[in-house]
C-alpha cells in the first residue's frame, strides 16, 4: 500500500488543563493513485490527520508510512489548506514558483499550471486582488506544481459558488488522473465525496476513527447531482442512517470495510 | 468561470497628493508660508537672537564654501566637491557616519533580540525587565557612562547610540515576531522550503512593517542623541560645531547647520526610506 495510517492516539492539551483526544484507533491504507475522500462532521480530527500526513504534526502515538517512509522523510507532498494561505506579499506566480522544485521551474510548470487554471492574466497580481475562487485555483496550482506523489486537500472548495467549485473539481480530477496522484480529500459534503472519490472513509465524531469504508464504483465522469450519483448517495444514507445523524458516537457501529 | 477581481482590502489610508495633483506646490507653498511667518515675527517683535533668513543663508554659504580643518584639499571648481570639503560638509559627514554606524548596529542587534524574544516566551519573560530598563535609561546617562568607560572615542559614541536604540528596536520587532502567522509558516513547512527561503519569503516580510516602524523611530532618536553626544564629547561633527557657535552666540551659523542637517534627514527619508517602503508594501496598494 502507498499510504498506511495507524494512529493509536493523538491528543491536544484542552482548555481546562487536561487532554483532548482528537484521534483514536484510526487505521486505514490507500493504494497508489487512489482518490480517497474523508467524510465526517466538524471536529472529527480530519485536519489533524492531514497535518500528521504532511509531516507538520509529529506528536502522536502510532505510525504513518508514505511509500515506505515517515511523512517527514517522504517527498514533499501537495497540500491545499482549508483557506488558500497564499503569501499576500508575493504575486500569484511567485506564490506558485516559491514551492516549485528545480525540475518544475525549468519546465515552466508554474506558468503552465496557472494558464490551465485560467489565471494566465493574473500571474503578476497580488492575492488580495483576486476573488476567493481565483485564490483557491492559485492554491491548487501551488499544491500540484511539483506533481507530488500524494495530494492532501482540506475542504478546498468550501464556501465557493457551485459552478466555480464544479470547475475546480474537474480541474483537480484531470490533474490527478494525468499524474496518477494519490489523493486524500477531506470534506463534509457527501455529494462532493461521491462525485470525486474512488472510496469514501467516514469518520466518527471526536475522537476520530474510521467507522465506514465505502468504495464508490460509479463510472467517470460523474455528473454533479446526476441520477446515478444521487441513487448511490440515497442508498448509502438509507443503509447507514447513523451517517446522516452525524455518526453519533454511541449509536455508530463499526461497519466492516467494503461492505 | 468568473474572473472577478477584488478591490484591495485593508486599512483606509489618507492618500498623499501626487506632484501632478499639486502635492509639490502645496509643499513649496507651506515652506514659503513658514518663511513669511518667520520674517513677520522678526518685523513685529525685533528679537535679538532671531536672525533674518537672508543672514542664515549667508552663514550657510560661508560655512559651505570654507574648507574644513580635516578635509583633504583639492583644487576643484565643482560645487559638490567644494561643499563636501567644507567645514559644513566634513562635519555633516562625521555626524552621518556616526549616526549610520549606530543605526545599523542597533537595527541588527535589536532585530535579532526582538525576534528571539517574540519567538521564545520564556526568554521574553526573563529579559522583559532588561528591556524596560533599557527603554527608560536616559540617553545622556548612557553617553556619559560610555565616554567614562571607553574614553572620548568614536567607538564610545557609536556604542552609546546603539545602546540607546537597541531596546526600542527589540520591543517593536518582538511585537512583530509574536504576531507571525503560523498558518503561513505551516505552508513553508508542508512544502519543505529551506530555512533560508522561509526566512526571506515568509518570515521577514511579515516583520517588515515592524522593521520600518523601528527604523523610523530609531532614526529620529539617533539624530537627536548623536548631536548631544558630539556636543559633550567630540571634536568634530555637527554637535561639536553647535558647541562652538553656542559659545560665540553665532545663531545664524547654528540655524545654517540645523537647516543643513534637516535637509539631509529629509533627503534620506525621500530617497531611501520612502522608496524602500513603497517597494515592500506595494502588494497592499
Amino acid at each position: 500500500m502507498f499510504l498506511e495510517v495507524d494512529v493509536a492516539e493523538k491528543k491536544f492539551p484542552s482548555v481546562e488543563g487536561g487532554e483532548f483526544v482528537a484521534l483514536s484507533g484510526l487505521k486505514f491504507s490507500v493504494s497508489k493513485g487512489q482518490f480517497t475522500c474523508l467524510v465526517g462532521p466538524s471536529g472529527t480530527g480530519k485536519t489533524t490527520l492531514l497535518n500528521i500526513l504532511s509531516g507538520l504534526d509529529t506528536k502522536y502515538q502510532g505510525s504513518v508510512s508514505i511509500d515506505g517512509k515517515t511523512p517527514k522523510a517522504a517527498l514533499p507532498l501537495g497540500y491545499m489548506f482549508q483557506s488558500p494561505r497564499l503569501m499576500p506579499w508575493l504575486t500569484v506566480l511567485e506564490n506558485v514558483s516559491i514551492v516549485a522544485n528545480e525540475e518544475a521551474r525549468s519546465e515552466g510548470r508554474p506558468e503552465k499550471l496557472l494558464e490551465e487554471m485560467d489565471l494566465g492574466d493574473f500571474m503578476q497580481t497580488y492575492p488580495n486582488r483576486l476573488s476567493g475562487g481565483m485564490q483557491r485555483r492559485a492554491a491548487l496550482a501551488r499544491a500540484f506544481v511539483n506533481q507530488p506523489p500524494m495530494l492532501l486537500l482540506d475542504e478546498p472548495f468550501i464556501s465557493l459558488d457551485t459552478p466555480v467549485a464544479d470547475r475546480l473539481r474537474h480541474l483537480l480530477l484531470d490533474l490527478c488522473q494525468a499524474h496518477n496522484a494519490t489523493v486524500v480529500f477531506v470534506t463534509h459534503d457527501l455529494r462532493e465525496a461521491v462525485q470525486l472519490g474512488d472510496r469514501i472513509l467516514f469518520m466518527s465524531p471526536s475522537p476520530g476513527r474510521v467507522v465506514l469504508d465505502k468504495p464508490v464504483e460509479l463510472a467517470r465522469p460523474r455528473v454533479s447531482e446526476g441520477e446515478e450519483m444521487e441513487t448511490f448517495r440515497s442508498q448509502l444514507l438509507k443503509d447507514h442512517p447513523d451517517i446522516l445523524a452525524g455518526l453519533d458516537k454511541e449509536e455508530a457501529a463499526i461497519v466492516p470495510a467494503h461492505q | 468561470m468568473g474572473q472577478s477581481v477584488q478591490q484591495p482590502r485593508g486599512r483606509t489610508k489618507v492618500r498623499p497628493l501626487s506632484p501632478s495633483e499639486g502635492g509639490g506646490w502645496v509643499r513649496v507653498l507651506s515652506i514659503v508660508a513658514l518663511a513669511a511667518i518667520w520674517e513677520l515675527a522678526i518685523w513685529a517683535f525685533e528679537p535679538n537672537h532671531l536672525p533674518h533668513l537672508s543672514k542664515v543663508a549667508e552663514a550657510f554659504w560661508e560655512l559651505a564654501t570654507t574648507p574644513g580643518p580635516w578635509s583633504c584639499h583639492r583644487d576643484t571648481n565643482l560645487f559638490w566637491e567644494i561643499i563636501s570639503q567644507s567645514g559644513l560638509g566634513c562635519n555633516l559627514g562625521f555626524t552621518l557616519f556616526r549616526a549610520g554606524a549606530g543605526f545599523f548596529s542597533a537595527m541588527i542587534i535589536g532585530s535579532v533580540i526582538g525576534i528571539l524574544l517574540g519567538r521564545f516566551r520564556s526568554l521574553d519573560r526573563f529579559f522583559d525587565g532588561w528591556i524596560v530598563l533599557g527603554l527608560n535609561l536616559p540617553a545622556l546617562v548612557v553617553g556619559i557612562l560610555c565616554y567614562v568607560w571607553f574614553g572620548l572615542s568614536e567607538f564610545a559614541l557609536i556604542l552609546a547610540l546603539a545602546i540607546n536604540k537597541v531596546p526600542l528596536v527589540a520591543v517593536m520587532v518582538r511585537e512583530g515576531a509574536a504576531s507571525i502567522q503560523p498558518e503561513l509558516i505551516h505552508v513553508a513547512k508542508a512544502f519543505r522550503l529551506s530555512w533560508f527561503q522561509t526566512l526571506r519569503k515568509v518570515y521577514l516580510p511579515q516583520l517588515y512593517p515592524y522593521f520600518m516602524a523601528s527604523a523610523r523611530a530609531g532614526l529620529a532618536l539617533i539624530w537627536k542623541i548623536v548631536l548631544v553626544l558630539e556636543f559633550i564629547g567630540q571634536s568634530q561633527g555637527v554637535g561639536f560645531q553647535f558647541q562652538i557657535f553656542f559659545s560665540n552666540f553665532e545663531i545664524e551659523k547654528v540655524l545654517a547647520y540645523t537647516f543643513s542637517f534637516i535637509a539631509v534627514v529629509m533627503l534620506i527619508e525621500t530617497f531611501i526610506m520612502r522608496p524602500m517602503d513603497r517597494k515592500a508594501t506595494r502588494w497592499r496598494m
